[in-house]
């Protein structure tokens, strides 16, 4: 009898369980855009302005979020060190270029020394995330899900460390090379550095989309995605593409890292912690594992972060990180697969 | 089984006429008796130097606040050492437990004026609750508020879950920073916090800035509850229960286990125990500063109870007494000692970073149990799940590192066959393994 009943409930209960998510995500996304429409027709102006600064932080988070996305994608580990090993791109990168280099304006040199900049920052974060998987989350492979999470975390106190002991416990100001002013599109005010954002960021995308679909180091990757024993099987050298993974995270971190250090100017040692969660919230927003995904929801949290901060209706730079948090939650309450990913179920 | 070893030992130490049940609560007693007698007796009699040596190594005030910390880390276990729910924004219910003593143990609701047995002069305005009553809210409070965040979290699977309490962890403490103009209501004065909270008080007697002797024994108090709930609570059902969950969520459900309320009530069994911290931690300092809840403070507690050994509750507060007094008064005495004795200026204080950080990671690589591990919890940290082991094929794992080997040697070999050759090796492999998609 009971069996029999359970079996006729279960469904319907499924459904109206499945619908009322659904509903829910559409409320908060209608939610979203009304606020965002509101802010337009209330000063169309600021709320072009806010956005390309969020545009451009959404490029930060973006460059981020792959790095979190990719190591989750293969390890299923949140890599918590991974904002902070963005703040040491940052740091190395005003290092590198400011105090090794000595340029501080913006010229010709200051291009070239910029790329010079940009690679070494990349090779050297790289390098510090595959020495991390090495030494600490290579052993933990095979430990319970909350071993590696706790060492991520103490990876992160480590790194911050660093941070400290390089910049000081003071926020650390940095000339740029990027050109100053901006151009206008009608009312539409466009930063110099905006640009430069996007013509490196894009590339780098490109560049990642291109490794992960269509080589082969891409395509043992995905095999060690989808199932660590089977890639291995196949002849895929399991070790070797988990740490070409960290390698990549660790690059697209440096570059993160070189671009907010000559966009924003100035550093501090905990900078990574708050940016690493929000790009974590962009990665989980399209869907953690997504390579599209991450940078679709980067650019989302940074427009509404910048619309949030900027806008005439927003709540203030103060209340940003409670914006983009309660976001998280509701996000992990009605949509946890986030806007690109697909639900998955539990492996026996 | 726990049953049965611990009468084991007992048959194999007769030597203590103690009833089982009644040697915890004699032990703790005698310990907590003793630091009690040595610094009310004890050090004012001895001469300058004795005083010098306990004012600077191991002050009182640091002793009390490191039983602060015992206590808030004894919720934590709760959650993450008894059911296994990772938890990285414990801070939040100190926080709230913090708010809860300003709220109703200060002057800043000045436009009322409530005294219930309170401190301070019946004509002070505000509202003046005694310590007692102040205790018990706060902890029905923050019961209810992890309700409130545990709710979200219980469909989540480890990481996630991690990330929601972390995002509150985050959150909570930001509104009281930004609170002095919620909707025009001052909720916590923002940055400059709520000072002063009135003393703890027992009818008309009151315990002034310096009586950290009869402190530390209401603190004591607070501890043995905590540790009697948390020991009793292991052994009965709904311990028995989360100890389940923790090493196998899907069997426990099978089993019967209703995962929701068990989950739920570990968030407030362990949410109580923050509140008390929160709430004594408002009366050892005198106030409450939003400025100090932050990540660190998580963090620390994490570490404290990884350190100690989760799930074990002596091991815990082993930790937690440890990692507190270290932080507060170990790393910067040493740090003066050393900095005087070789003539150097290390910033010592600062590397509590690497200090924390490094134990995390350390005691995870090679000590994944704690100091004072307990059976059970070590069994479950040693072993993967056994889903998690069965998905990733148990029995390939010992032949893997050299399969790696081999095949990286074959590798080797081939390339250095084919490269004399043209470039279709590699797109020859590329199409074998296209094939076996």
């Amino acid at each position: 009898m009971a069996a029999t009943a359970t079996t006729v409930v279960a469904p319907t209960a499924i459904d109206r369980k499945a619908l009322i998510q659904r509903y829910a995500t559409y409320v908060i996304l209608l939610g979203v855009v009304i606020w965002l429409g509101a802010n337009l027709i209330t000063s169309p102006s600021q709320f072009f302005s806010a956005s390309a600064e969020g545009f451009n932080l959404g490029m930060l988070y973006a460059l981020i979020a792959l790095g979190y996305t990719l190591v989750y994608g293969i390890i299923e580990l949140i890599n918590f060190a991974h904002g902070d090993l963005f703040m040491l791109g940052a740091l190395c990168s005003g290092f590198l270029l400011t105090t090794v280099m000595g340029q501080d304006q913006s010229n010709l040199m200051g291009w070239v020394l910029f790329l010079v900049t940009l690679v070494g920052t990349m090779v050297f974060c790289g390098g510090v995330n595959v020495s991390i998987e090495f030494l600490a989350y290579r052993r933990l492979r095979r430990a319970p899900k909350l071993a590696p999470l706790i060492t991520a975390v103490g990876m992160s106190f480590i790194l911050q460390f660093i941070g400290l002991k390089w910049n000081g416990s003071t926020p650390k100001q940095w000339p740029s090379v990027f050109p100053e002013g901006s151009f206008g599109i009608g009312d539409f005010r466009v930063s110099y550095s905006l640009l430069v954002v996007v013509a490196v960021t894009v590339p780098v995308l490109l560049l990642l989309r291109w490794v992960v679909t269509s080589t082969r180091q891409g395509k043992a990757m995905r095999a060690v995605a989808q199932d660590q024993d089977a890639a291995r099987l196949m002849g895929v050298n399991v070790n070797r593409t988990i740490s070409f993974t960290f390698l990549i995270g660790g690059a697209l971190a440096g570059t993160a890292g070189v671009m907010y250090q000559q966009v924003v100017g100035t550093t501090a040692y905990n900078l990574g912690f708050q940016m690493g969660l929000i790009a974590f919230t962009s990665a989980v927003l399209g869907g953690i594992g997504n390579i599209t995904g991450a940078v679709l929801g980067g650019v989302l949290i940074g427009l509404i972060q910048g619309i949030n901060d900027g806008a005439p209706l927003g709540f203030g730079q103060k209340w940003s990180q409670t914006v983009v948090f309660t976001i998280l939650i509701l996000l992990m309450v009605f949509k946890p697969e986030g806007l690109l990913g697909r639900p998955t179920t539990e492996k026996v | 089984m726990g049953y049965e070893t611990k009468t084991g030992a007992a048959r194999r130490r007769p030597a203590l006429p103690v009833a089982h049940h009644l040697r915890w609560p004699l032990g703790f007693t005698a310990a907590a008796a003793t630091v009690f007698l040595a610094y009310y007796y004890l050090v004012p009699g001895l001469g300058p130097d004795g005083q010098q040596f306990f004012q600077t190594w191991l002050p009182l005030t640091s002793v009390n606040e490191a039983l602060v910390w015992v206590i808030c880390a004894l919720g934590l276990n709760i959650v993450v050492g008894y059911a296994g729910l990772l938890d990285l924004g414990f801070v939040a219910f100190w926080a709230l437990g913090g708010y809860t003593a300003g709220w109703l143990m200060s002057g800043f609701f000045h436009q009322v004026n409530i005294h219930v047995f309170g401190g301070g002069l019946p004509t002070l305005p505000g509202i003046h609750f005694n310590f007692w009553f102040v205790l018990l809210i706060g902890a029905a409070f923050c019961a209810l508020w992890g309700v409130i965040i545990g709710a979200p979290t219980l469909r989540l699977k480890s990481d996630y879950l991690a990330l929601v309490t972390l995002g509150f962890g985050e959150i909570i403490p930001q509104v009281f920073v930004n609170g002095e103009d919620i909707g025009g209501f001052n909720l916590s004065n923002g940055t400059k916090g709520i000072t002063p909270v009135d003393p703890i008080s027992f009818g008309p007697v009151e315990l002034g800035p310096f009586d950290l002797v009869w402190k530390y024994l209401i603190f004591v108090g607070i501890a043995a509850l905590v540790m009697f709930i948390s020991l009793r609570l292991r052994e009965g059902r709904l311990g028995r229960a989360w100890l389940a969950i923790r090493e196998d969520e899907l069997a426990a459900g099978m089993m019967g286990v209703p995962l929701m309320r068990t989950k739920l009530s570990a968030y407030a069994v362990g949410a109580v125990a923050g509140g008390l911290a929160g709430v004594a931690f408002a009366t050892h300092v005198g106030g409450v500063l939003p400025d100090r809840f932050n990540f660190s403070i998580s963090i620390t507690l994490l570490a404290m109870v990884v350190l100690g050994g989760m799930g074990n509750v002596w091991g815990v507060t082993l930790g937690a007494l440890v990692l507190a007094w270290i932080n507060s008064t170990g790393l910067p005495q040493f740090g003066n000692t050393f900095n005087e004795s070789f003539g150097t200026d290390i910033n010592f204080p600062s590397y509590n970073y690497l200090l924390f950080g490094g134990i995390l990671v350390l005691m995870m690589i090679f000590r994944r149990e704690g100091i004072l591990p307990e059976a059970r919890t070590k069994l479950v940290l040693r072993e993967p799940s056994r889903t998690e082991r069965e998905a990733l094929g148990a029995d390939m794992e010992e032949s893997a590192p050299e399969l790696d080997e081999a095949l990286e040697a074959e590798d080797a070999e081939r390339e250095a066959v084919a490269a004399p050759g043209t470039e279709d090796t590699e797109d020859g492999l590329g199409e074998k393994a296209g094939s076996t998609v």
